[in-house]
């Protein structure tokens, strides 16, 4: 277990502070509809949301830090300064500090990208568990959490819905198609949050208070040349028109004969 | 000489066909390549050189590892795509593919498109699904190796008479280990693999009425259960069920919707299924605007008689 070990008075009391981060993107609500603008996303109308998957890897920070004892929760966040906002949520929610891996082109980033920046600036700093929500609703590209654990060389356990560490062993539980799967690995271990995993907690108006005086760290970032190149954005192929049938007989009739699809 | 490396996934010693769909992609891409496709599967598994050179491939290489861990799945393809040099890796865009895929192209220090529902062969411009699929981006892969996982029903394996050439190489060690993988109870298949999906919303009522969801989905073989995010919130079906933007994404070839308004996130997750049928008491309801069939009613209602038609 990488651990920080604080040595306090008396010396015999040696004390094993779980170092925690918990990555957060800002995302377009998934109640938004977004538009398209020049074969490129406008998001310009939305309305903007911490990705719903990181609220779960916010959460089971706090819950692990709980078990822990003694421990730090640090919220990450790769953007421009317009997601300082959505840390001070992760603050209001318990976390203990924040810290803003900057560069004003992040939204560019693909999650190959992101990863290797996360990985660069996490990498210098001890660590005993990474918390990534299991993919952002936007690009949902699944990546960022294996992208960085790999980068970095330490296990990762992808899509989590159940979570117990104990002496510095993870036990986790997965959902695969049509089965479960129990997944161990060692501290220092990156875990990707699925729902189910826990009921994110909603910030206290103490929180709220709280969280504007605790620290949020900005570092500027060089932005590495894309590892993926968006050449162009286009709406869902729509859908022929279709019609209403009577009753459960030409619905049946409609998909053995027309459609044939039974 | 180039070659495309595509990845067979196995579970519990047995070959997941799904991936057979990828392997037939791999097939399409090696060939505008004109180039070879290697099928590689990472762990000890029962695969049938036909049934993989069937589908596409022209080499099939084995581990003799018995570990599903996938970062130790992961190096073994890194290392192979170099053996192999390799310039596209293909995988299945499921649970695992999705576990697997950003690690191989982090070791290999390039990019990689996920989920992709086409490919241009010859431009390699994948599309992949962005916001739930309320929007799709065609992407280009910057660096040595094009890494992208492809959507299930999206793809067709290669229907032809091969036998793919076996090799056996090693693997790689583990650093996170699978202990146990336990089939769910139900025995239907995951709504995220099947082709017929018959889903729920909270139209149905209550819980108790998910009989009625399940009398016909028994009378459709294949099919799969699925929910709306409604109804997983609200417990009366698990999660691994939710269909839309922070549930599964579905493409099947049928996808029956009952009691199931059409919130946006919803259709985001569905609204790629070959045939949507919707069955909903409210005829304003957003889900008959992207319905290929639409019954007007009450689902509780609707279903049973849905059920004796199908058995008839």
């Amino acid at each position: 277990m990488v651990a920080r070990v604080e040595c306090r008075a008396p010396i015999n009391t040696i004390h094993l502070v779980m170092e925690i981060f918990s990555f957060v993107k800002r995302v377009p609500s998934t109640t938004a509809n977004v538009e398209i603008k020049d074969q490129q996303l406008d998001t310009s109308g939305c309305e903007f949301e911490i990705n719903p998957y990181d609220l779960f890897a916010i959460e089971e920070g706090l819950r692990q830090k709980e078990v822990a004892g003694a421990g730090n929760v640090t919220s990450v966040s790769f953007d421009d300064d317009t997601s300082q906002k959505e840390l001070r949520t992760a603050l209001a929610m318990g976390a203990d500090a924040a810290l803003l891996i900057k560069n004003d082109a992040a939204a560019t980033a693909d999650a190959a990208t992101t990863a290797k920046v996360l990985a660069g600036a996490i990498g210098e700093r001890n660590f005993d568990l990474l918390l990534f929500g299991k993919q952002a609703v936007d690009r949902g590209q699944h990546g960022v959490g294996p992208g960085v654990a790999t980068r970095l060389g330490v296990p990762c356990i992808t899509e989590v819905i159940s979570l117990s560490i104990a002496d510095g062993q993870v036990t986790a539980q997965r959902d695969v198609e049509g089965a479960t799967e129990t997944v161990t690995a060692s501290l220092p271990c990156a875990i990707t949050c699925q729902k189910g995993l826990n009921e994110p907690r909603l910030p206290t108006l103490k929180g709220i208070m709280a969280a504007k005086k605790k620290p949020l760290e900005s570092i500027d970032v060089e932005m590495p040349a894309l590892a993926l190149t968006v050449e162009s954005t286009q709406p869902p192929a729509a859908r022929p028109a279709g019609r209403i049938v009577n009753n459960a007989a030409e619905l049946v009739d409609a998909l053995r004969n027309e459609a044939k699809v039974l | 000489m180039s070659s495309v490396l595509v990845i067979l996934e196995t579970r519990n010693g047995e070959l997941r066909p799904a991936c057979l769909e990828t392997v037939g992609a791999a097939r399409l891409v090696a060939d505008a390549k004109g180039c070879n496709v290697i099928a590689l599967a990472t762990e000890s598994a029962n695969i049938d050189a036909a049934v993989v050179g069937g589908a596409g491939a022209d080499q099939l290489m084995v581990t003799s590892a018995d570990s599903h861990s996938a970062d130790a799945a992961a190096a073994t393809i890194a290392r192979i795509t170099g053996e192999t040099d390799a310039d596209v890796v293909l995988l299945a865009a499921t649970v695992r593919g999705r576990d697997i895929t950003p690690r191989v192209a982090a070791l290999l220090d390039t990019g990689f498109a996920a989920d992709c529902t086409a490919v241009d062969t010859s431009s390699m411009v994948f599309t992949r699904p962005i916001c739930g699929g309320k929007a799709f981006n065609n992407v280009r892969v910057n660096g040595p190796v094009a890494v992208a996982s492809l959507r299930s029903n999206f793809f067709a394996p290669a229907n032809r008479e091969h036998a793919a050439e076996v090799s056996e190489v090693p693997s790689e060690t583990a650093k996170a280990q699978v202990s146990e993988i336990a089939a769910q109870s139900g025995g239907r298949p995951d709504v995220a693999e099947a082709s017929i999906v018959v889903a729920g919303g909270r139209g149905m009522g209550s819980e108790e009425n998910w009989g009625l969801l399940e009398a016909v989905a028994d009378a459709i073989p294949g099919s799969g259960l699925g929910a709306s995010r409604a109804v997983v919130d609200s417990g009366w079906r698990p999660h691994s069920e939710q269909v839309g933007q922070t549930g599964k994404t579905v493409s099947p070839e049928l996808y029956i919707a009952a009691g199931i308004s059409g919130a946006i996130q919803h259709l985001a997750g569905m609204r790629s299924s070959k045939v949507i049928v919707a069955i909903n008491k409210d005829a304003d309801a957003p889900i008959f605007k992207h319905a290929t069939y639409g019954i007007v009613g009450d689902a509780v209602e609707v279903l049973p008689e849905l059920a004796s038609e199908l058995t008839k």
